[in-house]
């Protein structure tokens, strides 16, 4: 195909070059030129395309009608499921859950990234700093990272445990008695924002550290040189330049803390009494939580939380355009 | 509709295919291959993944199979994936020809129309116990058989009673339960663990004194079923139950029983071999008034999905009465730990095992939870008193106040 063109377009310039009045079939020959031309460019295109729709597009598609139509068991098998229009987001926002959930979603964002972006960073400043040891230490800090989630969740769960568990051991050592940790609503989820704070620091230590690496050590030089101290030199070199590297682990984190299920769901199942239920948790009870599952409304708080980190992506875009400029 | 949206982007795909690789011979016709398996196949799913083809359980299903002149194709899924698995398998038209589902499930299965009935697959009911059988009934009409029941009772620990003074035979009610508590609470011991989670293991689990009060699942604030709530909270707040019940499943709470430090553990049929281990003894579970109180049953059904093809049923049934039927049921029941259906062959598992009189009296005594022509209500009624149990436990609602907003939302949730 590729030759053929090649070959094609000579042709059509000679004829373009000659007289005007004469190029008649010339001219139909140039338009399937360039026809065929676009074809290739979308055959090149096509797997990606179809990749795209299939796995991205449909199923977004799919969770989009799902939620705007009121599904039953009976009209998910029958598929004559009525088009129901918003009301199931109505229904959504004006559930008793819904505040609570969305009130969890944001202390649970929030504080796990400003807590661990605060401890990546830090840390990805100390260990900018060789000494011996410290490569070992940095890969002890990545161990949270390797553990499969499951891992995780389940060792916490057994370590915050009421009346068994370490922490518990621990604190009642000290003197400061039993804390229900998974078990009373004042502290579920305080409890199950540790876990996530602690799965979460490694992957901001990780991407701030190389972000510090590509800081040219002369900046440093020459601020010492200017006679700006360690507080100084952080501020004004080291925060500014990392700029970027921030704002994509923001980001990035955003997304990801805001749709932390696996966590939650082993330690608390989004309880007691719904102290734990985060959005995302609150779209699974819905959907697989009981024996009847509610598609509808689980697809409608699912297509809430894409909403949400939609809004915070289209932020980053715009502070990233105003960065460049 | 889907199917026919998939289709066409399948296709699209396809073509596309063929302009990428630049081939001319791409034809249009379809093969045609994935119509039904080959004839003489039959397909089952079942959730015990845990079993593959070499076991007791899957030659038995093959054996059947073989014995009704067909192949049968099993595959094993996780419980808690089979519900799912079997809704979008009855969307996409390509249900299983046996379908083995934990009871509750079946009245979902029968209200989305993916399941026959008794009266069109010709599956007969006649020995099977009505209370067990029910959780497979709607409206008349019966969707299924069951393989067996397991069930709850009250396990205990000899060594901590005795260390206590407490004579297990004197427990018949729950005063007499919340004062043997009390005594192994002063002797140092631990009272009682139960799992009494935010999920459908908490409401199973809670159900035994639920009904033990005289409560019934249709109304959730009954002055009884606050009883039940109210004797299961003052157990946490006395220090009888520890607070770790209200996040146990029946595994971690049969692991804390299994600790040694525990007088009684409320747990399943399932762990009776591990409690033999142990030498726990077994009673039922006392009603509040004395005897045993109706406990809800577990165990899966045999349903026969709806096939196009309705000239399958025949062997269909001829499968499913091979397993769920005569000396096969009951070996696959004792390899389950679960009690039989049919009260002669409970008689028979018996006679052959002594130690299994406190089941065979719990399930004769058992509810189905999705009995009472409940049906699809049950999930939503389920799901409300779980959450009260929990508000209560926790301690964020008064076991009365939990119970009048649970009932609110089953009233809002069931009229529309």
């Amino acid at each position: 195909m590729t030759t053929d063109t090649t070959s094609l377009r000579p042709s059509a310039a000679r004829a373009d070059a000659g007289a005007e009045t004469t190029s008649a079939p010339a001219r139909a020959r140039r338009p399937r030129a360039q026809r065929r031309a676009q074809l290739t460019a979308w055959a090149f295109l096509a797997p990606v395309a179809i990749y795209l729709v299939l796995f991205y597009a449909y199923p977004l598609y799919k969770n989009v009608e799902l939620s705007l139509r009121q599904y039953t068991v009976t009209s998910f098998i029958s598929g004559d499921a009525p088009f129901v229009g918003l009301k199931n987001f109505q229904a959504v926002f004006t559930n008793p859950t819904f505040p609570p959930a969305i009130w969890h979603t944001a202390v649970f964002v929030l504080v796990s990234i400003a807590v661990q972006f605060a401890l990546g960073l830090a840390l990805a400043v100390f260990f900018h700093n060789r000494f011996p040891l410290s490569g070992l230490l940095r890969a002890l800090f990545l161990v949270p990272w390797l553990l499969p989630l499951l891992v995780s969740a389940s060792t916490w769960s057994w370590m915050m445990n009421s009346d068994s568990g370490i922490v518990n051991a621990f604190l009642e050592s000290a003197g400061i008695g039993q804390i229900n940790w998974l078990t009373s609503p004042t502290w579920s989820l305080i409890a199950v924002l540790v876990a996530n704070i602690w799965i979460g620091i490694p992957f901001n230590l990780v991407i701030m550290y190389s972000g510090l690496q590509g800081i040219p050590e002369e900046l440093y030089e020459a601020a010492s040189l200017d006679g700006a101290n360690g507080w100084q030199r952080f501020w004004r070199i080291t925060f500014p330049l990392l700029r970027p590297v921030t704002a994509i682990t923001l980001l990035l984190g955003f997304v990801y803390t805001l749709k932390v299920f696996d966590i939650i769901w082993i330690m608390t199942k989004g309880g007691p009494a719904g102290s734990s239920t985060t959005l995302a948790i609150w779209a699974y009870q819905l959907g697989f939580g009981n024996l009847l599952p509610d598609f509808s409304s689980a697809a409608t708080v699912g297509n809430v939380l894409i909403l949400v980190a939609l809004v915070v992506g289209l932020v980053y875009a715009r502070m990233q355009r105003r960065l460049e400029v | 509709m889907r199917t026919k949206t998939f289709l066409r982007i399948t296709a699209v795909a396809a073509a596309a295919a063929c302009t990428v690789a630049g081939l001319s011979g791409c034809s249009a016709s379809s093969t045609g291959s994935n119509s039904n398996a080959a004839k003489g196949t039959y397909t089952f799913w079942d959730p015990y993944p845990q079993y593959d083809a070499s076991s007791a359980w899957g030659k038995l299903v093959a054996k059947c199979g073989t014995d009704a002149g067909v192949t049968v194709k099993r595959t094993g899924y996780d419980t808690s994936d089979l519900t799912n698995k079997a809704l979008l398998a009855g969307q996409q038209g390509k249900s299983p020809d046996v379908l083995l589902v934990d009871n509750p499930v079946v009245s979902t299965l029968a209200k989305s129309g993916i399941l026959t009935d008794t009266g069109t697959n010709g599956l007969s009911t006649g020995s099977i116990a009505k209370n067990i059988l029910g959780a497979g009934v709607i409206d008349g009409k019966t969707y299924g058989v069951p393989i067996g029941a397991n069930t709850l009772a009250l396990y205990y620990n000899p060594k901590v009673l005795q260390k206590a003074g407490v004579d297990v035979s004197s427990v018949k009610d729950w005063a007499s339960l919340t004062a043997a508590l009390a005594k192994v609470k002063a002797s140092g011991g631990k009272g009682i663990t139960f799992s009494g989670i935010n999920t459908e293991e908490g409401s199973f689990q809670f159900l035994p004194w639920f009904w033990g009060s005289g409560a019934e699942l249709t109304k959730l604030d009954s002055s009884k079923a606050e009883a039940a709530l109210d004797l299961w909270k003052g157990w946490i707040d006395k220090g009888y139950a520890p607070n770790s019940v209200i996040q146990n499943t029946q595994t971690t709470s049969w692991q804390e029983f299994q600790s040694g430090d525990f007088a009684f553990g409320e747990n399943g049929t399932w762990q009776k071999d591990s409690a033999k281990q142990m030498n726990a003894g077994v009673i039922t579970i006392p009603a509040e008034d004395g005897g045993a109180a109706p406990v809800p049953t577990g165990g899966e059904f045999f349903t026969i999905p709806v096939q196009k093809d309705t000239a399958r049923y025949a062997v269909t049934k001829k499968i499913v009465s091979c397993l769920s039927s005569g000396d096969n049921v009951v070996t696959t029941d004792n390899t389950l730990n679960y009690i039989t259906a049919s009260t002669s062959l409970q008689d028979k598992q018996l006679a052959a095992d002594p130690s299994l009189k406190t089941w065979v009296e719990a399930v004769q005594a058992a509810k189905a939870r999705t009995g009472d022509n409940l049906g699809v209500r049950y999930p939503v009624i389920s799901e409300q008193l779980w959450t009260a149990v929990q508000k209560a436990e926790s301690g964020s609602a008064s076991p009365s106040a939990a119970l009048q907003a649970a009932q609110q939302t089953v009233a809002s949730k069931t009229s529309n």
